[in-house]
């Protein structure tokens, strides 16, 4: 499968320690991931499910992700149509879970302090890089292993499965 | 040879001499565990057009939360996973009346020292307090593993704690955890694996480890070991099938930690996680007279029997405050049948609590949902907007003495003003 690996869009930007308990409540647990969309992160900023577009990039502080290791979070962030998610640092079952999806993921040190909500960012996942078009600020991330990009390109776990290609090591 | 316990274990399962931090393996865990999202994991399976298991003796399945059914859509998906259990002859599965996943998993004997467990849950760190690797998964990668019996990990760094002294009066394991996680951050240990050590390990009951693996997630944990000591073979080779299988894995001396902290337990008093980050502790003494509507004594944090008994201890002949709803949630079992063999439970109805069936029960939503605007006190890990109920509802996390005290004056208080 053909990979894009760069993203531009709005930048929607949140805190430290954003729990998956605000991704998807357990109220809406039940719901398809499309269902749950409408509730991502509506506690911590109303407007984002309601505006957020195609492509927009999502940042956020440290430990993104954090509390339960729902893999549900991960599907309702996808459903909104977020293209990639950027933080300082993402909680390890998050970080999984984005991979099993097939949600693009970049962790970058100093990003949070680099961007403010609403500004126009391009994110390049296999560059590592990302670009505050607003302020024309750009920042070297820590750029993800061949394996996990093969992940991603693969667009997650099912496709992989299906194919009966599980994911070796070795390629690392 | 200097490797730490992460990176025996991960290399032994992966079939390899030696790993080192940042290598990503292929390993074969040693146990699958899957709870209430089991028809989740079942319903991938069907996706994926598979039809045979890697290995049926590897998979765990536990239906703890939400537990009874509650709707027709619960009782239809544990309905799922039951049938899944049967078809495939998964031995080790565990119905609604069992308990919580992780105590029932190691009560019954399917945990011990050297393995690598992954598992629907997060707090899966728990199973390091019988020196095993736990770490959570979400629930496509639970059925890639039961069908491939492997996965990829990335082999951590690993973090030293060193305890010594011992707890004062009133405090306990749970203090030490809100302790640490305030002092390194809700992200201090992130991707990292935690070993603890130090003079005051071998004083510590396996409940109390347990309380520690459990909450070490809430530093970031990857994983966390106990190493296993006496306490440690006693409490788990009665409950092992084959007691021959117990191999305790040991760091190597000169293994490399990336950091080593030191903690004098002496010096610890009462702690309390604040609203809404586990990360917010303060010393108890801090909050205290804030008003309480709901105390929850449970969860696998402390729904443990030694949990309920320091509870039990500090209410035996007294009456909860009038305002207060104290819901009591055994964590399994034979946590609950101990209890009441014991008295325990009389003494907690008797002070004016609700007991529950064994599970994960409020903690995970499940009942003791919070109205706008109520305060509760929790014996569990997490403390996060909405978690249990009302996204206007505050909760704050404690030990199960400070939250016995805080049941009997309506608001939080200090165990250490009730103790016999």
């Amino acid at each position: 499968m053909a990979t894009n690996w760069i993203f531009q869009g709005r930048c929607w930007k949140f805190g430290d320690n954003i729990p998956t308990d605000a991704l998807t409540p357990t109220h809406v647990m039940f719901k398809s991931p499309q269902e749950m969309a409408a509730f991502v992160l509506e506690t911590l900023n109303p407007e984002f499910p309601k505006q957020v577009r195609p492509g927009d990039i999502l940042v956020a502080g440290r430990n993104f992700g954090c509390s339960s290791g729902r893999a549900l979070a991960t599907k309702a962030l996808k459903a909104t149509g977020i293209g990639a998610v950027v933080a300082e640092q993402f909680s390890r079952t998050f970080y999984r879970n984005c991979l099993e999806i097939g949600l693009p993921l970049l962790e970058a040190t100093g990003v949070h302090a680099l961007v403010n909500d609403g500004d126009e960012v391009r994110v390049d996942i296999k560059a590592a890089t990302l670009e505050n078009l607003t302020t024309g600020k750009r920042l070297q991330g820590a750029p993800p292993s061949q394996f996990l990009l093969g992940m991603l390109q693969a667009g997650g776990l099912i496709p992989l499965l299906k194919s009966g290609s599980f994911p070796g090591s070795a390629t690392r | 040879m200097s490797q730490t316990i992460a990176e025996k274990i991960l290399a032994a399962k992966a079939g390899l001499e030696r790993v080192k931090p940042g290598q990503i393996v292929d390993a074969y865990p040693d146990l699958v565990m899957s709870h209430t999202a089991t028809w989740r994991s079942v319903s991938v399976m069907k996706k994926i057009g598979a039809k045979r298991l890697y290995d049926p003796n590897r998979l765990a399945i536990v239906l703890d939360h939400i537990s009874p059914a509650k709707t027709e859509k619960y009782a239809a998906d544990q309905q799922t996973s039951r049938n899944f259990a049967r078809e495939y002859g998964i031995e080790k599965f565990y119905d609604v009346d069992a308990g919580i996943a992780h105590l029932v998993l190691m009560e019954h004997g399917h945990v011990k020292p050297g393995d690598l467990i992954v598992g629907t849950d997060s707090h899966c760190t728990i199973y390091g307090a019988l020196g095993a690797l736990g770490s959570g998964i979400g629930y496509t990668e639970v059925a890639s593993v039961w069908v491939t019996g492997k996965l990829w990990m990335k082999v951590p760094t690993t973090i030293k704690l060193t305890l010594n002294g011992r707890f004062a009066a009133g405090v306990s394991a749970k203090d030490l955890m809100l302790y640490l996680i305030g002092t390194l951050g809700a992200d201090g240990c992130g991707y990292k694996s935690v070993e603890f050590y130090g003079s005051a390990l071998p004083q510590m009951s396996v409940s109390e480890r347990m309380t520690m693996a459990n909450l070490a997630m809430e530093m970031g944990s990857k994983c966390v070991f106990i190493p296993p000591d006496e306490k440690t073979s006693e409490w788990l080779l009665p409950r092992l099938k084959d007691p021959a299988s117990y191999q305790p894995v040991f760091a190597d001396p000169e293994a490399v930690y990336e950091q080593s902290i030191d903690i004098d337990l002496a010096k610890l008093t009462p702690m309390i996680a604040c609203p809404h980050q586990v990360e917010n502790t303060k010393p108890v003494a801090e909050v205290m007279g804030t008003r309480i509507d709901q105390a929850f004594l449970g969860s696998c944090a402390n729904g443990k029997y030694e949990d309920l008994v320091v509870a039990a201890d500090i209410l035996a002949g007294r009456k909860i405050d009038p305002r207060v709803r104290l819901i009591v949630t055994p964590g399994s079992k034979e946590i609950m049948l101990e209890a009441m063999r014991t008295g325990v439970l009389a003494t907690l109805i008797e002070s004016g609590a609700l007991v529950t069936n064994p599970g994960c029960g409020a903690c995970a939503g499940d009942g003791g949902t919070m109205a706008d605007g109520e305060v509760s006190l929790s014996t569990a890990n997490r403390n996060f907007v909405g978690r249990m109920g009302s996204n206007k509802s505050s909760i704050y996390l404690s030990s199960p003495a400070t939250l016995a005290a805080s049941a009997l004056k309506g608001a939080i208080a200090d165990p250490r003003e009730f103790l016999r």
